[in-house]
């Protein structure tokens, strides 16, 4: 299955309530796909095509503040569009899940593929000082199992995730194992689980809840804000995943996400081949960022490479982990070019090796 | 008649007026001679009456009534601007048994908000849209809204609305009258005892179609800003209705259940 048709249909699978998104490309696939099964007669799931991207990030503020699984999908300029609702949704510490399947930007860009959204992803994007739960899939089998791992991170902070992927995983098809299906959570178990916060109606026994990110006294603000980090800081200390390829004795690391990642494994077997002690550490959560695992990498290796089709976003979180122990560089493609394996073998020798 | 003691008077039975309980004790931030006050309290009596505080949801827009969760006892969403058609289209759908109400001014509904809210009723959604239309921007201090009157003189139009520099005044409500998917569209004030009582009605009447599914129901209430206008209550009033009701007459646009696709010509393509 394609990649953004793997994401529509472990949406469905994971119980999710409601999804609203508008066509771009590289993904109007994830709402065809939706739009073909009809879910609203399999599990009661709600699929709507919206205006815009600006209303679709409104119907989900709508939707997540009742308590529901809500998700939309869109690539880079949507996602631009989508920026002061998620701010909103971050500010209502509300749960729902964005898929960004990345384009080439700046501007309309490109419709071919790019990591050049890592910071708005992961440093927030719109305005004011939040950020998303961003997880980063690699392969079609991760579109699956991340779409419900994305859910359940957003309702354990009540905080927006983001699934930041890309065109070619969007689009490239594998094999995939489908996640079992998950009945859509009841009115029930809902006031059992986000009773705390959910705005289903006000009931006798509590007071009303506002589901709003405005709040006019400074000091209440500043509160709110510090919960907030409070937050993203148990986000680190609890969510960090990675995955470290060949770590251990190696020499130089490959640092990369996404289809990065996959060329960037190809490159690996490629140096290790040629004799060259060679690991990948691939970030699956981009924030929380795997700080501490670089850190430590950064002790005993030579140094690292960070590849992104960008010109260089996550190798300045790399740099901050790292910490000045070590080079860093960064090699990556810009406006839609995929590198390829071997340019990431030339890179590695001509930054670091012979650098 | 005998005339009441105060005793008489206080008693519950002699009771002919009160305070809803939906309506909270923190005193509203409204400026005297606002209409806001008098629809919240409408509103509020309409929950009340109707029994539907457990089930309703208001959407709360960017503008005077941002913080209308302060003044009513239900659930609130407070919305980005202009976006609330848009959150009230996704609480509705997956929560079909609500009710769900967006209270929007003239710069919310009818400026930045335009395109949600004709597409929100262009999709019928079951919503109740109050539109509260003073041709003012009055939170951010006496701007020109789009349903700014020709001559009238605002921050930004400080030799009066000009067609040439601003365009015309957008019957926004004219317009939603349009579309197949309102079911009721009505225009309302609230100056008058009596203008109150149908305004009343009016809203009850859009809370009540929520529960047909019959598409949007849309009530537009044509208001005072003294603060923004720079006239007094009494004078607000006046200059209203011998401005605005001329331009924004007052009374029902539309009240039908929803328009069948053949009336708007809806052809089945061939395949």
């Amino acid at each position: 299955m394609k990649g953004n048709e793997v994401i529509a249909e472990a949406a469905i699978r994971c119980g999710c309530d409601g999804y609203f998104g508008y066509p771009i490309t590289p993904q109007s696939e994830v709402m065809e796909t939706l739009m073909a099964r009809r879910p609203w007669e399999e599990t009661g799931m709600v699929v709507l095509q919206a205006e815009s991207e600006v209303a679709a990030v409104n119907m989900l503020y709508g939707g997540a503040s009742s308590g529901k699984k809500v998700m939309t999908s869109s690539s880079s300029p949507g996602i631009s569009l989508m920026s002061e609702g998620i701010s909103y949704l971050a500010g209502a510490a509300l749960p729902a899940v964005i898929v960004n399947v990345q384009r080439g930007g700046p501007g309309l860009g490109t419709i071919q593929p790019s990591q050049a959204d890592y910071f708005q992803a992961t440093k927030g994007g719109g305005h004011g000082d939040y950020h998303l739960i961003v997880l980063a899939p690699s392969s079609v089998q991760e579109m699956n199992d991340f779409v419900d791992l994305a859910f359940e991170l957003a309702f354990k902070y009540t905080n927006p995730a983001m699934i930041l992927t890309d065109g070619v995983i969007g689009q490239m098809m594998e094999k995939v194992e489908l996640s079992p299906f998950k009945p859509r959570w009841t009115e029930a178990q809902i006031e059992e689980l986000n009773g705390s916060w959910a705005a289903t109606g006000k009931k006798s026994h509590r007071e009303r809840y506002i589901k709003t990110s405005l709040e006019m006294v400074s000091e209440k603000q500043e509160k709110i804000n510090q919960n907030f980090q409070d937050k993203y800081r148990q986000m680190e200390n609890e969510d960090v995943r990675y995955e470290a390829l060949l770590c251990d004795d190696a020499e130089y690391i490959i640092v990369a996400y996404g289809v990065s990642a996959r060329i960037s494994q190809k490159a690996v077997d490629i140096l290790r081949a040629e004799g060259v002690k060679v690991g990948l550490l691939r970030p699956i959560t981009l924030f929380p960022f795997p700080k501490k695992i670089i850190s430590e990498l950064a002790d005993r290796v030579k140094g690292f490479l960070s590849v992104e089709m960008s010109s260089g976003q996550m190798v300045e979180d790399v740099r901050l982990a790292v910490n000045g122990k070590k080079k860093v560089e960064h090699f990556g493609r810009m406006g839609g070019v995929i590198a390829t394996p071997s340019e990431v073998v030339e890179a590695l020798h001509s930054k670091l090796i012979g650098g | 008649m005998d005339e009441l003691s105060v005793k008489d008077i206080i008693k519950p039975e002699n009771l002919v007026y009160g305070k809803s309980k939906i309506m909270t004790d923190t005193p509203l931030h409204y400026c005297y001679g606002c209409s806001h006050g008098v629809v919240h309290k409408l509103v509020a009596e309409v929950i009340e009456e109707m029994g539907i505080q457990e089930d309703t949801i208001g959407i709360a827009p960017v503008g005077c009534s941002v913080m209308m969760y302060y003044y009513l006892d239900i659930d609130w969403l407070q919305a980005p601007h202009g976006r609330a058609p848009a959150l009230a289209t996704g609480y509705k759908r997956i929560n079909p048994k609500k009710y769900v109400f967006t209270y929007q001014g003239d710069g919310d509904l009818a400026a930045i908000g335009t395109g949600e809210t004709m597409h929100a009723v262009n999709r019928g959604e079951n919503i109740v849209m109050i539109f509260i239309n003073n041709a003012i921007y009055g939170m951010t201090g006496g701007q020109m809204a789009p349903t700014t009157l020709l001559g009238q003189v605002t921050s930004t139009s400080p030799y009066g609305r000009d067609i040439d520099l601003n365009g015309y005044p957008l019957k926004i409500t004219e317009l939603i009258a349009q579309l197949p998917g309102a079911a009721y569209v009505t225009r309302q004030s609230v100056h008058t005892p009596a203008n109150v009582r149908k305004c009343k009605k009016a809203l009850r009447k859009a809370f009540e179609n929520s529960a047909k599914n019959i598409g949007t129901s849309f009530v537009e209430v044509v208001s005072t800003c003294n603060s923004g206008w720079k006239i007094n209550p009494v004078e607000s009033n006046k200059w209203m209705e011998e401005n605005m009701f001329p331009f924004y007459p007052l009374g029902d646009l539309k009240d039908s259940e929803r328009d069948s696709a053949e009336k708007y010509q809806v052809q089945k393509l061939k395949k």
